[in-house]
């Protein structure tokens, strides 16, 4: 069994924030844990928060967009918050742009992008 | 007639004539340089160079990369990194050198030997100006690198204009070297002044080529990826008609003529969002 990321739901949000770095199977889990709580709370947000991540790979890159699109579909808005200067930068050399993907600088900021979208104002 | 009684000739006349030879010297290399060194500077360099060169020939060596001459490259090396730093050419630096030889010449051409230990003693200091000259442009050199490395430093500053709102003014040329640091502090400070709005200015930036473009593009990027809207302004008429014949797409970036319209709407946005937050109180 291994380390799993924690869902965690703060009213109409699921919060995850990624503490560790993820090798593939962690990868894997989050996404499945992460729908199937979209669709058991009914969560109309979610937010990713990798300020505690150095190394951002291709394939965590990517399964930041995937989950984006899967919550979208399911009604829910992904934000990824807290992306390290250093981490963008590889992301970009890579040639990664995460265009599908919603961002913010901090939490803060990503919760409040959240409630302007549910307003309809974003 | 070998190279030992050579070396003995040159020696007893080195030593014989050193005053008038170095009062000689002194002079030549001054007129050449034309003031710009005090003589009694000059005279106190040159002879202390004429020393060591006579101290390492007196030992019986005329090789110029040999462990006697240590001393005298060590002086000579010092003496090119003055004369290149002081802003003299390479022709004044070495001529400081290939001067002994014309100071010598009317008191060693006498006779068929001692006309062979001044060919000697000539190849001697060839080399030792040779010496002279690869010390100046290393000392050169050095001096533009460090020179590249502060106008890095200097020309990418990153500003803030407003709360929430920072610039970049970005003067000269940009290539892959700049783009980093220039991305480096822009997200950095993004980050540390949580700011949502960048606006990267290009009016000082002579050309944009494809290369240039793309180095925007990633900045643009990389800003957005963390959660900033990020604006290119300055774009003169001539650079628009430049971007659009080389077809460069600069897809759903935000540009603008003028900073001032990139920053007004940065604002607007600003403003917008403040309100949005006194809703979200109420």
């Amino acid at each position: 069994m291994t380390d799993r990321v924690p869902v965690l739901k703060i009213g109409e949000v699921l919060l995850v924030s990624i503490q560790t770095d993820l090798d593939d199977q962690m990868v894997l889990d989050l996404q499945d844990d992460l729908s199937n709580r979209i669709v058991a709370t009914g969560a109309k947000g979610v937010v990713i928060d990798i300020s505690a991540l150095e190394i951002v790979d291709s394939f965590v890159g990517r399964m930041l967009a995937h989950n984006a699109a899967v919550s979208r579909i399911l009604g829910a808005e992904t934000i990824v918050v807290g992306m390290r200067p250093a981490v963008a930068m590889t992301l970009v050399e890579l040639g990664l742009s995460m265009s599908g993907v919603r961002t913010a600088l901090n939490l803060e900021r990503g919760l409040k992008l959240l409630r302007r979208i549910a307003a309809g104002r974003a | 007639m070998n190279t030992e009684s050579n070396i003995r000739l040159l020696v007893d006349t080195l030593t014989g004539q050193r005053e008038e030879f170095l009062a000689q010297w002194t002079r030549t290399v001054g007129e050449d340089l034309r003031g710009r060194l005090s003589t009694a500077e000059l005279g106190r360099e040159l002879a202390e160079l004429y020393d060591a060169v006579l101290t390492a020939v007196g030992t019986g060596s005329l090789d110029s990369r040999g462990e006697q001459f240590a001393e005298t490259r060590s002086l000579l090396v010092e003496l090119s990194r003055d004369r290149a730093r002081q802003g003299f050419t390479p022709t004044e630096t070495v001529r400081s050198v290939f001067a002994l030889k014309e100071v010598l010449e009317p008191s060693l051409t006498g006779d068929a030997e001692s006309a062979r230990a001044y060919l000697q003693f000539g190849r001697l200091l060839d080399d030792l100006g040779m010496l002279t000259s690869e010390a100046y442009l290393r000392t050169r050199e050095e001096i533009i690198s460090s020179q590249a490395e502060q106008l890095l430093e200097l020309s990418t500053p990153v500003v803030k204009l407003w709360d929430g709102v920072v610039g970049v003014p970005l003067v000269g040329t940009l290539d892959s070297a700049r783009t980093q640091v220039v991305m480096e502090k822009l997200l950095q400070t993004l980050v540390d002044t949580d700011s949502t709005h960048a606006i990267i200015d290009i009016t000082g930036v002579p050309t944009v080529d494809t290369q240039v473009a793309q180095h925007l593009l990633k900045t643009v990027v990389a800003a957005r990826m963390m959660g900033a809207q990020c604006t290119i302004s300055g774009i003169r008429p001539q650079i628009a008609q430049t971007i659009v014949a080389l077809g460069i797409e600069f897809g759903d970036i935000p540009t603008n003529a003028s900073l001032s319209d990139a920053l007004r709407q940065a604002l607007k946005e600003v403003a917008l969002d403040a309100e949005d937050d006194v809703r979200g109180l109420l």
